[in-house]
């Protein structure tokens, strides 16, 4: 019906197999008219927490289903992809939400089904004050290890960096880490802030600010940095020209079902990807 | 009938008291317990002196006790001169109406939740702390931590000291009044001394406040890993670190080495108590 990877079988020789399925069940997803009617005369709860990236399209899917059945409510919370995953391990929600595709352990451990609706790029955001707005990859390391201390080395003003980054249970941290930083160290003077929400309130706040966000959250209160000459936009992390992206991912323990089911399904159907391009991310299909 | 209520009433009380003796108790015992694995090996005490850096298979917690210690400790001292002030103002220097005043104010501060604080700290302390020092870099550090903590631990040593003025016996009042001193003398020579065990109290409450206290240190301190070189730097308390790294993987290193930081923690705490009060009994005798 939809689609369904485990990590722990399908590797990488299956990711051909992966998009097939994929284009599969966009086709059947998109067959049955308006995803929403399929909550007609149903009522209960979705309990959602994790990833801090998702927020946005969960809280506006969430809205649309409540609006339309009244009966069903949803409650949505972050806490990092590390947290969604534990949680909806352990049953305490239905559905654990990671920017990240859990690892083989999680999946084994917890038995849980992974659901891929969006693909995000991380963008490296400064101040909008600040004149520096392109940095090569090599710069952006030497600024997260610590080797470049001061904006003047970067052609902006003299004074000095403030680095931003996010806590270990973060997906964004994990991407941008592992992408942009090629798995680099990150200095230990570093800020750490607790969501890509806060990230953008931090950076956004302090004239020296270095920090990364998911692309679906970048606005006008951030300046996106372009890393060796491409800017992070929708536009250039669906062409594959911006590299430092992810897939976002809704997890769920076992296969879905009732009510949990019927929110991926509707994930997935074009009223859900719709949201998904509506919030500033690169729909799957 | 009295006599078995007398009895009734006794065991009830006995069992809330050895209850809550117990949960405190059954904490440590249960830290010890999953510390273990880390203490057993003598693992734990170089966790204590070394560096958090995870990637490389670090996970000591140096600097989020230096930054306990430091930011708990410049909270009391922003805080103690404050509390005792308005103490002070409250009990004799100042008119009676505004001290009634002030004491319904406080008292309704002790009600404030901490994210409040913390939400201020972002939005009102940390713009000005960055911008009066330009070494502040983010305004995000133990500066502006331990400011707005003072104010979350202000109301409750203010209550412990009010107290203690009021337990100090009328009848040295009047003697000393009676001697012709002023209000001023009578605060130093016989208030503050009678009442020398409540600002005891209220110091060791006030720092088991700060110690304890998450949200606003995880809000405007920064977070950085490293030790902490100047106030002016970003830094990590025992209590922020437990809560950012709870949140990653249950079966990491990261996340059992934490029970380590928690067992520390809860020590920091009991030696500080100590501390304050071989410190108070010591000015108590003289």
């Amino acid at each position: 019906m939809f689609e369904r990877i485990r990590t722990g079988i399908i590797k990488k020789t299956g990711i051909a197999a992966m998009s097939l399925l994929a284009g599969l069940a966009f086709f059947l997803v998109s067959a049955q008219a308006g995803a929403i009617d399929s909550f007609n005369g149903l009522s209960g709860e979705i309990r959602i927490s994790g990833g801090t990236a998702h927020i946005p399209v969960m809280k506006e899917a969430a809205r649309q289903i409540m609006t339309a059945n009244s009966e069903i409510s949803i409650s949505i919370a972050g806490g990092g992809s590390g947290v969604g995953i534990k949680q909806v391990g352990e049953g305490i929600v239905d559905i654990g939400n990671s920017g990240r595709a859990p690892s083989d352990a999680e999946v084994e451990q917890y038995g849980l089904n992974l659901f891929k609706w969006a693909i995000d790029g991380v963008g490296v955001a400064v101040n909008p004050g600040n004149p520096v707005i392109s940095l090569t990859k090599a710069q952006l390391k030497d600024i997260y290890s610590g080797k470049i201390t001061n904006w003047k080395d970067l052609g902006g003003k003299d004074s000095l960096i403030t680095v931003y980054t996010r806590d270990e249970s973060s997906g964004t941290r994990a991407v941008f880490w592992k992408k942009a930083l090629d798995k680099g160290d990150i200095v230990s003077s570093a800020n750490f802030v607790v969501s890509n929400g806060a990230m953008k309130t931090a950076v956004a706040n302090d004239p020296n600010a270095i920090g990364y966000v998911s692309v679906g959250h970048m606005d006008a209160s951030v300046a996106g940095v372009a890393l060796d000459g491409v800017f992070p936009t929708i536009d250039t992390v669906k062409s594959g020209e911006y590299t430092v992206a992810r897939g976002l991912y809704s997890n769920t323990k076992g296969d879905p079902s009732g009510l949990t089911k019927l929110f991926i399904e509707y994930l997935l159907s074009p009223e859900g990807q719709q949201i998904v391009v509506q919030k500033g991310f690169v729909p799957v299909n | 009938m009295t006599r078995v209520t007398q009895q009734t009433a006794r065991i009830v009380f006995f069992i809330s008291a050895a209850a809550s003796a117990m949960a405190a108790a059954l904490v440590f015992g249960f830290l010890l317990v999953f510390g273990f694995p880390l203490i057993g090996g003598g693992e734990f005490f170089s966790l204590l002196a070394r560096p958090w850096s995870p990637g490389q298979g670090l996970y000591g917690f140096l600097p989020m006790t230096m930054g306990t210690a430091a930011i708990s400790f410049l909270s009391i001292v922003f805080a103690f001169p404050l509390s005792l002030g308005t103490v002070c103002f409250m009990g004799g220097l100042g008119p009676a109406r505004i001290s009634r005043l002030l004491d319904g104010f406080v008292r309704f501060m002790t009600g404030i939740p901490t994210v409040i604080y913390g939400f201020l700290g972002i939005f009102l302390l940390v713009p000005v702390v960055r911008t009066l020092f330009t070494s502040a870099g983010s305004g995000m550090c133990i500066l502006s931590a331990s400011l707005m903590l003072s104010l979350l631990v202000s109301p409750t040593m203010i209550i412990f000291f009010k107290d203690g003025f009021d337990s100090v016996d009328f009848r040295y009042i009047r003697a000393a009044d009676a001697l012709g001193a002023d209000s001023v003398q009578r605060l130093i020579y016989v208030i503050l001394p009678g009442a020398w065990p409540g600002i005891v109290t209220g110091v060791i409450m006030g720092l088991g406040r700060a110690m304890g206290d998450t949200l606003i240190a995880l809000m405007i301190a920064g977070n950085a890993v490293h030790v902490p070189g100047s106030i002016l730097d970003s830094a990590r308390t025992l209590t922020s670190h437990i809560a950012l790294v709870s949140a990653s993987d249950y079966e990491s290193l990261a996340f059992k080495s934490i029970f380590a930081c928690g067992l520390t923690l809860y020590v920091l705490n009991a030696l500080a108590v100590i501390a304050v009060r071989r410190l108070g009994r010591k000015r108590g005798q003289v």
